[in-house]
Order: structure tokens, then C-alpha cells, then sequence
């Protein structure tokens, strides 16, 4: 079995905060500590565990600047037995369809069973990738993941509903989208990571895929972002030190509110 | 021509989502609202949809649409946005509402805008508002397409209005390729959650590492009864297992958005965020002035929660006079 994990590098959130470009309306990404996205590390996970079960290979596929290196070598590290680094500066300021094109023409090239992604990014949240990427695979897909296992050539899933969840089947090849509270990603061995070492990462640029200004890039985006700015309702908050009476303040804003 | 604005309706355990009816009343606030309205649903869906502003409902009954995730309905709604032409089509931010906006926008290559907290119509085009970033930013974007604007929308972003009207029924026909029978539902399945509901619970008090211990959520417990709230907690809690899943706000959690969120021993980190920015008002105390929480808090207390909390509910028993 082959299985194409699509796993975004972002800022490490645990060291920058997040930052908009005011010009460029854009995430600050370069020159920024990047890590391997959580939701793409339990994706892998994911992979490597059904892989370990039936047999095959994984490959991460990963759309991102220079700085993404580090993390699609931890992908490797991890177990991935091939990475594609899509790399471009005509990627750019890509909306999600322009994203999920890129993804999906990389994808095509390859002979594959399952695409598994994240539910949503760490840093951009929106997760409508997934099923915009199976539409233009022409595969079905299923999100939300909490359970994954396949039987012969059927995907079953325990997918979250608002009330719990359902159990849906699917026929391969699929894509599905897994949350974080899946499984728990490995931690990558020492062995893991010399032998991620020697494996050559491969990279495409938007030419390579046939894809040009209408496609990807910020060119191509139906979204546009027109301004970028603090939230009127947030911000104009109070911080104070306690002074002994932090709970009576509390409770001054609470009957202001009318709760009590 | 006042522009025609469609709700995707969603039924969730036999009733009209509170969601669905949020967005009608926008709809109809800015434009004309219709509905559509695929699979199983109450017998007063219809009156309910037409109540809340719809003056048109297409519905498709078929069974098809329950049983079968996203590509039925996919195919249904972009038959009709291609033989009706709206000029907006609004879904709300649930699973179902994600995967058909997703299906239609690249179907379309038409996009979409995520996580919409509110948006106006200005000369035929579409600007969205939305709250990115756990809170930090307020982004305003709009769709570049000559066709459908979709936008998926968070829950609670509008307060829903009766009308008193009533809605004309389209019937659509059901979709009838095979090919679209590919994901089957084989089971839904209810979990029963225990105690309290954070969905929907008008006040939260919420608790984070700060506690340090299982046993102090007795005194957040305490607090939530005292203020007719619901107690919730970071991931980092859940993990520690001092309280369970059903309880963990944000990304991987809950979603909430109550009157007052309390955030006791709580950092703040983003994918808190994400489970609980839009709560009208945030009270928060942590020993860290730089704590990231204070960032979206309306009050902050730099402080032992071990301090602060005790003397909040005396103060609440005191002006109660329970005390
Ligand atoms: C993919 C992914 C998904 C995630 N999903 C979620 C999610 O859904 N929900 C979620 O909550 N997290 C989620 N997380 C985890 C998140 O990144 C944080 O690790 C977590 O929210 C931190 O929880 P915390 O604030 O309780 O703990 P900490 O970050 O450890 O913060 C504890 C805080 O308590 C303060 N404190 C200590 N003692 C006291 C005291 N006596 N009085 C007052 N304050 C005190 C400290 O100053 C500190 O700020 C996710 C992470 C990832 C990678
Ligand atoms: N640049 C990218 N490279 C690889 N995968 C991506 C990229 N962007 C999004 N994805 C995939 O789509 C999922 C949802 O992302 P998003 O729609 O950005 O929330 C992620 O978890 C990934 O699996």
C-alpha cells in the first residue's frame, strides 16, 4: 500500500507568535524556526501505522518555502520512505484551491492508494484542502478522522459528528483527514533520522507540474485578503497585578455584566 | 435587484441547527434568503426555515443524502447554483457544511472564505470578516470569481430573528449516478455527555496547568455552579487526565462562545484560542503577566489563581447572600 501523507512546515508556534505581513497581507514565514505542523505529524503517524500493518511505503508531499526542509526531514525521520518538497516562489500567496492544484498535480504523478491530511493546519485553520484536493484527485474523501483501518481495498473510518461520531466506509483509493487526538506521533529514533539523512528529497516547481500564474500563486487566488488589523472587541482589555482584591474585580465585572 | 443569498440548512439530531437559523436572519438582513435543505428532517423544517426569513426552500428528501457523505449533495446544490445563480451561498463551519463548501469550491474553481465571522455585500462583490489568528488579528477578505461567493460561517457570529414568514418549497430531484454512492454511512453513533453542556452553557469557567491538580477543579466546578456555567479545560489537562475529553476547548476540543469565559491558570496558547476567541467577554488569571491569554482577556488578573478564585466566590456567595 502507498500512502501519501500531505503535511505542511509552519513557524514553530511554541517560539514565534504569529505574525501578518502588513504589506504582503501574508504569514510571516521566513526566517523563522520552522516545524513539521502537529496535524501533519499525527497524519504521518497515521500512515506509518497502517503501512506497518499492511505493508508499503509512505510519501509526504509538502507545498512550502526553503525554510519547510527540516520538518519534511523529520517527516522522514519519523518513517516517511520518500518526501516531495513543492518549492516556488510562483506558490506564493496561494488560497487553498491554488493549494490543493499544486498538491494534486504532484499527486497525480505518483501511484497511490490512500492521501491522508490533516483535519486543518496549526497556522491557517481553514481546512478545506482536503476535500478540494479529492475532488481533483477524483477520489472520495472522508474528514474528521478518529479511527482509521483498511480491509482489503475498503477504508473504514469513525468520522466526529457534532453528537458523536459515524462509521463510514469507503472504497480505495481515498483520501481521508485525520484530527490530532488519533494517535500519538512517534518521536524520531536516531536510526530514523541517519536514515532520513541519505534519502533525496524530491522537489518540483510550478513549472515541473505544468502549472502556471492562473493556477497557483497570489495571482491565481480567489481569495483576497483586503485588510489585515487588531479585532475592534479584543485588545482594548485590562491587565492589572492583584493587589489582594483580583477576585472582588472579578466579581465587580461579572455584576456589570449581570451574571451575578 | 436585492441580491439572493442561500443557506445551506442543516438538521442535526432531528432539529434545525441553531447556525442555519443565525445565517437566514443575515441573509434575509441583507438580501433575499433562500434555503436548501437535503436528507431527513423534522416536519416543521420547512415552516421553521420560511420563520426565520426564507421566502424559498429546495429540498431534496431523498435518502440519498443521509446515507451517502458530501458527494450527493455536492452534486444536488451545484446543479442548482448553476441553473439559479445566487449571488452568495453561506454554510455553517460543521463538519457537513465544511466538506460541501470544499466539494463546490473546487468543483466551481471558485474558492471559498473560512471561518467568516460577519460579511457585507458592496457593489456586487463580497467582504468577509474574519477573526484569525486565535484572536490576534481581524482579517477582511473578499472573493475574486464572477460566480458563487461561498462562505463558510462560524457558529454564533448573528442572533437569529423570527420573521413570521413562510418559505415556497422547490422540490429537487435527488441525484441519481452511482458514482456518487461512494462514502457510505454504515452507523451514526450518539456519545452521552455527562454533567453540564459546554455547548451552549452561557457562562464557562475554564482551567488550565495553573491548577496543578485534579482535585482543584472542585473549586472551578464551584465557581461555574455559582455563575450557572459549565467547567471546561485545555488539552494540556485532558492529556494529564485530571479531567476527560468531553471537557477540552479548542482546535482539537470544543467550540464555544459564551457570555463570559474564565480562563484560570491558562496560557493562551493558539489552539486554546481557536475552541473559545469569540466569547463575548474573557476574564482571565495567570501568575505570567506575558501570558498570551491576556492578549484576547477584557480583564486580566496577574495572579494566583489559588488567591484569586477562592476570594471570587466568596465575593459571589457574599453578594448573593449566601454567605
Ligand atoms: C495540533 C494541536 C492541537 C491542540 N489542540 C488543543 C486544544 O484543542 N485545546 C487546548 O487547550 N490545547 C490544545 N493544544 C495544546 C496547546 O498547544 C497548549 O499546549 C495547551 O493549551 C496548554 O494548556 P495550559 O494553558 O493548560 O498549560 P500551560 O501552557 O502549561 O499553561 C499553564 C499556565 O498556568 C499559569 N499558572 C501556573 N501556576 C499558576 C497559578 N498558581 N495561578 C495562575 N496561573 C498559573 C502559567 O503561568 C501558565 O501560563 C493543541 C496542540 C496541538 C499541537
Ligand atoms: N502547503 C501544504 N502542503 C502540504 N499539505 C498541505 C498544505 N496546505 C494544506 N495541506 C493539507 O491540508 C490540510 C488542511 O489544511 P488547511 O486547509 O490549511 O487547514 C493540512 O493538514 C494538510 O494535510
Amino acid at each position: 500500500m502507498h500512502v501519501i501523507v500531505c503535511g505542511k512546515v509552519i513557524p514553530d508556534p511554541n517560539v514565534v507568535t504569529l505574525e501578518i505581513d502588513s504589506s504582503t497581507k501574508r504569514m510571516v514565514r521566513k526566517d523563522q524556526p520552522h516545524v513539521l505542523d502537529p496535524a501533519a505529524a499525527s497524519a504521518v503517524e497515521e500512515a506509518l501505522r497502517l503501512t506497518e500493518e499492511h505493508g508499503g511505503s509512505v510519501t509526504l508531499v509538502c507545498m512550502g518555502i526553503a525554510d519547510a526542509k527540516d520538518g519534511v526531514r523529520r517527516a522522514l525521520a519519523m518513517g516517511a520512505s520518500a518526501a516531495i518538497h513543492l518549492i516556488d516562489d510562483a506558490f506564493a500567496g496561494s488560497d487553498t484551491l491554488g493549494t490543493a492544484k499544486a498538491l494534486a498535480s504532484a499527486i497525480k504523478q505518483e501511484d497511490y492508494d490512500l492521501v491522508i491530511c490533516g483535519t486543518e493546519s496549526s497556522d491557517s485553520y481553514s481546512g478545506i484542502v482536503p476535500v478540494q484536493l479529492a475532488y481533483l484527485l477524483g477520489i472520495p474523501a472522508v474528514t474528521f478522522a478518529n479511527k482509521v483501518a483498511v480491509e482489503g481495498d475498503t477504508l473504514h473510518v469513525e468520522r466526529q459528528s457534532e453528537t458523536g461520531f459515524a462509521k463510514v466506509t469507503a472504497e480505495l483509493p481515498a483520501l481521508v483527514s485525520v484530527t490530532s487526538g488519533i494517535n500519538e506521533p512517534r518521536y524520531p529514533q536516531l536510526k530514523g533520522i541517519m536514515a532520513a539523512r541519505k534519502i533525496e528529497i524530491k522537489t518540483y516547481s510550478a513549472g515541473d507540474l505544468g502549472l502556471g500564474a492562473a493556477d497557483v500563486g497570489a495571482s491565481a487566488a480567489r481569495e483576497r485578503v483586503l485588510t489585515v488589523g487588531a479585532p475592534p472587541q479584543r485588545g482594548g482589555g485590562r491587565v492589572v497585578q492583584d493587589e489582594g482584591d483580583g477576585g472582588k474585580q472579578i466579581a465587580d465585572l461579572l455584576a456589570e455584566l449581570k451574571v451575578i | 435587484m436585492p441580491e439572493r443569498i442561500w443557506v445551506y440548512a442543516e438538521v442535526i439530531d432531528d432539529h434545525v441547527t441553531p447556525t442555519t437559523l443565525e445565517l437566514l436572519t443575515k441573509a434575509a438582513a441583507v438580501g433575499v434568503a433562500e434555503a436548501i435543505l437535503l436528507g431527513s428532517a423534522p416536519a416543521d423544517a420547512i415552516q421553521i426555515l420560511g420563520d426565520y426569513g426564507a421566502t424559498r426552500v429546495y429540498r431534496g428528501d431523498d435518502s440519498v443524502f443521509d446515507d451517502f457523505l458530501t458527494l450527493p449533495a455536492v452534486e444536488a446544490v451545484s446543479s442548482l447554483l448553476a441553473a439559479e445563480k445566487p449571488d452568495v451561498m453561506l454554510f455553517p463551519s460543521s463538519y457537513a457544511g465544511r466538506d460541501l463548501a470544499s466539494g463546490l469550491s473546487a468543483k466551481f474553481d471558485c474558492g471559498a472564505i473560512t471561518d467568516v465571522g460577519d460579511f457585507r455585500l458592496e457593489g456586487g462583490s463580497v467582504v468577509a470578516t474574519i477573526p484569525a489568528l486565535g484572536g490576534s488579528y481581524q482579517t477582511t477578505a473578499t472573493l475574486e470569481n464572477n460566480g458563487v461567493r461561498l462562505l463558510l460561517v462560524r457558529p454564533k457570529s448573528f442572533e437569529p430573528r423570527q420573521t413570521g414568514g413562510t418559505a415556497e418549497v422547490v422540490t429537487v430531484a435527488a441525484p441519481t449516478d452511482e458514482g456518487l454512492k461512494k462514502v457510505r454511512v454504515v452507523e451514526r453513533v450518539t456519545v452521552p455527555v455527562e454533567g453540564p453542556q459546554l455547548e451552549g452553557a452561557k457562562n464557562i469557567v475554564s482551567g488550565g496547568r495553573g491548577l496543578k491538580s485534579a482535585e482543584s477543579f472542585q473549586m472551578l466546578r464551584e465557581l461555574a455552579d455559582l455563575i450557572g456555567g459549565a467547567v471546561g479545560a485545555t488539552r494540556a489537562v485532558v492529556d494529564q487526565s485530571w479531567v476527560p475529553y468531553s471537557m477540552q476547548i479548542g482546535q482539537t476540543g470544543k467550540t464555544v462562545t459564551p457570555e463570559v469565559y474564565i480562563a484560570c491558570g491558562i496560557s493562551g496558547a493558539i489552539q486554546h484560542l481557536a475552541g473559545m476567541k469569540s466569547s463575548k467577554t474573557i476574564i482571565a488569571v495567570n501568575t505570567d503577566p506575558e501570558a498570551p491569554i491576556f492578549k484576547v482577556a477584557d480583564l486580566g488578573i496577574v495572579g494566583d489563581v489559588f488567591q484569586v478564585v477562592p476570594q471570587l466566590i466568596d465575593e459571589i456567595k457574599k453578594r448573593k447572600g449566601l454567605a
